[in-house]
């Protein structure tokens, strides 16, 4: 995987679900996904869409991404520039479709991050920084079959460069 | 157990078993093959934007792979027409079954015409858990898993465990399968089953009419489930000669000794009607502390609640009544099936002399992008499965759910009531 990658932390509570990510408002954006990607979260923190930084990171807690099967909420996390999603836990869906569509999502204490810390992930070690806070933090690793799915670039292109699902070697 | 003895197996284990040619247990991951895979129309234009993208423009099994237009239909606006018109497209391109404005949520047609029991249904919709009352594993994904679906016939799955969910005792009067599982939501938490089936089995499921069967596994995504499950009995038998294909039916059976996580029991007997208060569907309360509540909308429907029995139950409430003048009552009918039945029955009569303004089958203003929309501060009452902020477009509202009688009787009210009182 990637280097070490960093960016600001923007803290949200528990039970952000898909309509808070992708608000059923804007359905009709679906097949235009910069522009829904501009109302992204704005329902949770209205700030966000307009001062997200590409390479910060969404940082929240438990259950994220619950609700709706909708892949737009993990797509246009990443279409707005974010690095990974890190929160205590996911919703199963949201948690597979972040993968397929090559957003990291990592499952670990988000307690002691506050909004706007300067934070260092490096996936591969498995380590979080918390450059403000001085600290580190340790997430969960990846199931394989995602790493593999990840590292091809999401699902999509994983199918296209093997022609079928190559989950082991 | 020793490794290589036979261990018993959930409905989830044998179903998957099946698909991926070998044994399975809890937490294996495998690749299966899915007999039915489905879309709707928030879902779908992107899965075909992907195969497209990737220049795979087929599907492994058009007979049993459904694109349904059901969650803005008829479309509001030019963006969601064009989109549906990638689906028609698709469909022209493919061979696979297009079901149009007006045919139904995809949930309710799924059950009516597609899954059988033993199957594997994946579907790019979260509530497609629903065909699990079949005796069916059926879950839901994004839109590019269903898409490699549709075009390779297969998915990966980890083979979840299992909470048994074991409901015994009779519902006192008013009290609904609806209310049983809110009920069992607000004990057990919108994540307390994440990455969990829920297999519901007992002697009061045993007893339920399949339409109450799907309200239960149409919910078990709100407890964060990967799938609800029902065996199929002589119940599922009777559904499926109903719909005309009584020959598809097969008993799925979990082993007795099969392993569970965790065994739930439940007195049927001991649950009140309850509603699920903003803005989660575990905030779940008794009706009692929520009387009085003012109603500005109240809206009968959906894939949880909008078949035969839900208008039958609503009809019931409403018959020679007047819906409050300050509240506005939305019917949907959850398929072409349903509504032409419920006319038959006289319930759409009923409900429109009651002053409900009845919505072509399909999702209604459950997903808020038609049919409904909430103004500030508005509050409705809805028969549907979720209630998050936004949900009915608006952020700015609330939503309250509830089973249909409750609905019902609030429509009359103008506030929330105890149904007991009306029924």
């Amino acid at each position: 995987m990637k280097e070490p990658i960093n960016g600001k932390a923007w803290k949200f509570g528990d039970d952000i679900s898909t309509d808070l990510i992708a608000p059923g408002r804007y359905f009709h954006l679906r097949t235009n996904l910069p522009e829904l990607a501009k109302h992204v979260l704005e329902d949770a923190d209205p700030e966000f869409p307009s001062n997200v930084n590409p390479g910060d990171f969404v940082v929240a807690g438990r259950n994220f991404g619950l609700g709706s099967s909708r892949e737009h909420a993990p797509t246009i996390i990443k279409l707005a520039g974010v690095n990974a999603v890190l929160a205590k836990s996911f919703a199963r869906i949201f948690y597979r479709n972040a993968i397929n569509v090559g957003l990291p999502v990592l499952i670990c204490d988000t307690d002691k991050v506050d909004e706007g810390d300067e934070l260092e992930v490096d996936l591969s070690a498995g380590i979080i920084k918390d450059i403000t806070k001085g600290i580190e933090i340790t997430f969960n690793p990846l199931p394989d079959v995602m790493i593999r799915i990840l590292n091809d670039g999401g699902l999509a292109s994983h199918i296209e460069k093997h022609g079928d699902f190559k989950l082991e070697d | 157990m020793y490794s290589g003895e036979h261990m018993g197996k959930t409905i989830s284990e044998k179903i998957i078993g099946e698909h991926a040619g070998k044994e399975v247990s809890a937490g294996d991951i495998v690749v299966a093959g899915v007999d039915v895979t489905a879309v709707q129309d928030g879902t779908g234009p992107l899965a075909v934007q992907q195969l497209r993208k990737i220049n795979l423009v087929e599907a492994k099994n058009p007979n049993r792979t459904i694109l349904f237009i059901d969650h803005a239909a008829p479309s509001p606006n030019r963006d969601l027409s064009n989109a549906h018109n990638i689906l028609r497209q698709f469909a022209k391109d493919t061979g696979v079954i297009l079901s149009e404005v007006g045919e139904g949520v995809c949930h309710q047609r799924l059950v009516e015409s597609y899954v059988k029991p033993g199957d594997i249904l994946i579907g790019a919709d979260s509530h497609t858990c629903t065909s699990g009352a079949l005796g069916a594993f059926s879950t839901g994904m994004g839109s590019t898993d269903v898409a490699i679906g549709i075009a390779l016939g297969k998915t990966w799955l980890r083979v979840p465990e299992t909470f048994k969910i074991n409901v015994t005792g009779k519902f006192q009067k008013g009290v609904y399968a609806k209310d049983l599982i809110l009920h069992i939501i607000g004990m057990i938490g919108a994540d307390g089953a994440t990455y969990k089936a829920l297999e519901f089995s007992g002697e009061t499921i045993q007893n339920m009419t399949m339409s109450e069967r799907f309200t239960l596994t149409n919910m078990a995504v709100e407890a964060g489930a990967k799938t609800g499950l029902v065996e199929s009995d002589e119940v599922t038998r009777r559904y499926l000669k109903e719909m005309g294909r009584e020959d598809e039916f097969r008993p799925i059976i979990a082993d007795e000794d099969a392993v569970y996580e965790r065994i739930i029991d439940i007195d049927a007997s001991a649950i009140e009607p309850v509603i699920s208060a903003p803005h989660t569907v575990d905030n779940v309360k008794s009706i009692k502390d929520l009387a009085g509540t003012k109603v500005d909308q109240v809206f009968i429907g959906t894939c949880t609640n909008g078949r035969l029995d839900d208008l039958e139950i609503a009809a019931s409430v409403l018959k020679g009544k007047q819906r409050h003048p300050d509240t506005r009552l939305i019917v949907t009918p959850a398929s072409k099936q349903v509504y032409i039945q419920a006319m038959e029955k006289g319930y759409i009569q009923t409900l429109v002399e009651a002053g409900a303004a009845v919505m072509a089958p399909g999702c209604g203003p459950c997903v808020g992008v038609h049919q409904g929309i909430l103004a500030n501060d508005e509050v409705c009452i809805a028969t549907q499965n979720r209630n998050f902020k936004g949900r009915m477009g608006n952020p700015d509202s609330y939503i309250y759910l509830s089973s249909p009688a409750t609905a019902a009787a609030a429509a009359v009210a103008g506030e929330i009531i105890d149904p007991r009182e009306v029924l």
